[in-house]
């Protein structure tokens, strides 16, 4: 069977659209109905949402979808389950596994959540100690998780614990899916500098999980973290910034709106980073380029980290540009938000939530690490812990 | 604010990719680093031979004048090209001054400049412009040669790019009709070359004593077209500014690689590895700005001088901070005169304040872009 063309596709979504009126179908509906219809993600395998065609084709769907007023799966909501939990169950789960979890969580039915890090196990992940202890036909899991967005709406978790500890780190680790309603497991909100709690903290005390919920062999948990966390970086960068887009905008808004506050000093320091912007945006703009051609490029984990310490240096500049103003804060109330709006608070949120950026994601170290080492192919740090049992390593 | 242009083509096309083959093969050949440096105390500090080959066999003299004038018919996406891999290998030859400088300068000063033009396209003659080499775009309109009652030039220009190999100059003069461009043969002008900090591109003094000219543009078109040449000037400087960071970046990566100390390649160092993945990141920055610039320049869009600023201002502190980590992560052998370190150096800093300094860039977009000081 040939992959579908793009008209194959738009075929396809007026006889969706045909059967399923947006107008009188309930969104939960509608929304079953493309999964079904193999419209949700169309590079996902037939019978799974999608029906083996070219990744870059979904924006022939979801265009034409959008056109239509159709109701969306409110993707920036389960980004999660999405980007990260989804093509790890693609790759790694069972038929039964593809069968269960892929059409609500497509759908946003049920939520997912990624526990991987933990207070001892931040940049070096391979380090974590949450202990999976097998008994019987199911695996007993004790430890604490941190930094997990949405776990207290989330349904299920991928998560990977320690099976082995008598191994090097990067062996020893098991990979499940877990149920986020199971006994023992509790989710705490995570306050942050910015007054509300973006994230979690997640105990899991004797919390037991079936084997079947095993996702790739025991021992190999390390391996199929890659495919999350390489996919994680995919969702991260590669979005486009127009002109003045992202945090240049308020700042550029406020410079223009108060001549009173400007000085040359600011005036050099907000045009620098206006060029800095600029060009960081022709450089995303370059690189979807090079993909598009076919030319992967290794520029995509250099983008985080400088877009990273733009935000930062920008956010600061426009607290200093709102004089006595910039001395106050809009609400430092204890929020839950599902998912982060620079633009919908104040300059000191902005400047507060911004230097989350060099950390979440890969810290900006670490990511320099991965250019120098694999863009650059310079020689790795000498490893003290590569051949040392887990158990052994100091903590 | 401006708009960006709609769909720049920010990567360079096979045909381009082509031009770059056959321009860095003959650079590798004929302009390795030992040559350079001992070229750079010898009595021809420009590599003539290597410009003609370039100029006239390759054609990167005339790339961006039409065809029915006797060039390639190509665009300042093909110039920018070939001044990317010229800052790569900082080869002693006018091309700035000739084939950018002087040829835009000439292309929009209209007809009576069609027969210089042709000669500078063919790589034949070469040409500079008249300016001291640290005139910005926007900059106002030199009033350093005077046009004498009789149609001759009188004045003196100071740090005048690769003026010493000109034979032609094209020179802004003002007279009783206001500004004007005139070509002035070189035998009529008394040129010295100064000491230069760049050895790879000479300054000179130009001193016009009742020199023979040819008024080649009036008051209605001389403003812009000087404007043009140096708004072309600074556009594709930045893409040479690419092409020092390049060679920067990758020769110290490879230093780095195989330079131990305390038993390990210094290059496994994070502190090292660390500058080397900015210097990365910097360099990702710059070709984009420098590519955008160039696109934006063939294509005469409206963005092009916000492109241009851009570029330059970004381009240009990247291009000097890769020279100046080169020198510090080569450490000693880096300080060496031996080492071609310090050509890359004197260039990135010369052209530091080449056309426009950054600061002049960025203030110069601040009023492109409404964001008045």
């Amino acid at each position: 069977m040939t992959a579908p063309t793009a008209d194959d596709l738009r075929t396809r979504v007026r006889a969706l659209l045909a059967e399923n009126d947006p107008k009188t179908v309930a969104r939960l509906d509608f929304l079953r109905a493309r999964f079904d219809a193999g419209l949700a993600w169309v590079h996902f395998p037939a019978g799974l949402g999608g029906l083996d065609a070219p990744r870059s084709l979904q924006s022939v769907v979801d265009a034409e979808l959008a056109e239509a007023g159709a109701p969306d799966n409110s993707p920036r909501q389960i980004v999660i389950g999405l980007g990260m939990a989804a093509p790890t169950i693609l790759r790694f789960g069972t038929p039964e596994h593809h069968r269960r979890y892929l059409r609500p969580l497509w759908t946003g039915e049920e939520v997912w959540c990624q526990l991987f890090s933990e207070p001892g196990a931040g940049s070096d992940l391979a380090a974590l100690g949450t202990r999976a202890v097998r008994d019987g036909e199911d695996w007993v899991v004790t430890g604490q998780k941190v930094w997990t967005s949405g776990a207290h709406l989330a349904r299920f978790a991928i998560l990977v614990t320690r099976t082995d500890p008598g191994l090097p780190k990067h062996q020893g680790m098991t990979y499940f899916v877990c149920d986020m309603s199971a006994p023992g497991v509790e989710v705490r909100p995570l306050r942050q500098i910015t007054g509300e709690a973006e994230f979690n903290e997640v105990f899991l005390s004797e919390v037991r999980i079936p084997d079947s919920q095993r996702l790739g062999a025991v021992g190999e948990g390390w391996k199929v973290a890659q495919t999350t966390l390489m996919n994680e970086r995919v969702a991260i960068g590669g979005t486009p910034m127009p002109r003045e887009g992202g945090l240049l905008g308020p700042v550029a808004e406020a410079w223009r709106e108060h001549p009173e506050l400007r000085t040359p000093e600011l005036h050099d320091r907000l045009l620098k980073l206006w060029v800095e912007a600029e060009t960081l945006g022709l450089a995303g703009g370059r690189l979807r380029q090079q993909l598009a051609a076919g030319q992967p490029g290794p520029e995509g984990s250099a983008m985080k980290l400088a877009f990273a310490e733009l935000n930062q240096a920008l956010s600061g500049l426009e607290v200093e540009l709102q004089a006595e103003r910039g001395l106050g804060y809009d609400d430092w109330t204890m929020r839950r938000p599902v998912h982060i709006d620079f633009a919908a608070r104040g300059p000191g949120y902005r400047y507060l939530r911004a230097k989350g950026n060099s950390i979440e994601g890969g810290t900006s170290e670490v990511l320099r690490n991965i250019v120098a080492e694999r863009v650059l192919g310079l020689p790795s740090e000498p490893r003290v812990d590569k051949d040392v049992a887990w158990k052994d390593l100091p903590k | 604010m401006s708009e960006r242009a709609a769909s720049p083509d920010l990567l360079y096309s096979d045909v381009e990719e082509d031009l770059r083959a056959s321009v860095r093969d003959l650079l590798t050949d004929r302009a390795e680093p030992s040559a350079l440096i001992a070229r750079t105390e010898s009595a021809e500090p420009y590599d003539l031979k290597l410009w003609h080959t370039l100029a006239a066999e390759l054609g990167a003299a005339g790339l961006m004048v039409p065809e029915d004038l006797g060039g390639h018919g190509a665009s300042a996406r093909e110039t920018a090209l070939v001044a990317e891999e010229l800052g790569r290998s900082v080869a002693p030859v006018p091309f700035l001054g000739s084939a950018v400088l002087a040829t835009s300068a000439l292309l929009a000063a209209g007809p009576a400049a069609a027969e210089v033009l042709g000669r500078l396209a063919s790589g034949t003659v070469i040409g500079t412009l008249a300016v001291p080499l640290t005139t910005a775009p926007g900059a106002d309109f030199p009033a350093a040669v005077a046009v004498n009652a009789d149609g001759t030039l009188s004045g003196r220009v100071g740090a005048v790019a690769d003026a010493s190999v000109a034979e032609v100059f094209v020179v802004p003069a003002v007279g009783p009709d206001g500004p004007g461009l005139y070509t002035v043969d070189a035998t009529a002008a008394v040129v010295t070359e100064l000491v230069s900090l760049d050895l790879t591109r000479r300054i000179s003094d130009v001193v016009l004593d009742a020199a023979p000219a040819a008024r080649v543009a009036d008051a209605g078109t001389a403003p812009a077209a000087l404007r043009h040449a140096l708004t072309v000037g600074a556009g594709v400087l930045a893409s040479e500014q690419v092409g020092i960071t390049d060679w920067c970046l990758t020769e110290t990566v490879a230093y780095v690689k195989g330079r131990y100390q305390f038993g390990r390649p210094v290059g496994s160092f994070q502190a090292l590895k660390h500058r080397l993945a900015t210097l990365y990141l910097e360099l990702v920055s710059a070709r984009a700005a420098a590519r955008y610039a160039a696109d934006t320049l063939a294509g005469g869009h409206e963005d092009t001088e916000v492109a241009v600023a851009v570029a330059a201002a970004r381009c240009s502190p990247i291009a000097l901070h890769a020279a100046e980590e080169a020198l510090q992560l080569h450490a000693g052998i880096g300080m060496t005169w031996e080492h071609p370190v310090h050509l890359y150096l004197k260039r990135a800093k010369s052209d530091e304040l080449a056309l426009g300094t950054a600061g002049k860039h960025r203030a110069r977009l601040g009023r492109l872009v409404n964001l008045p000081a």
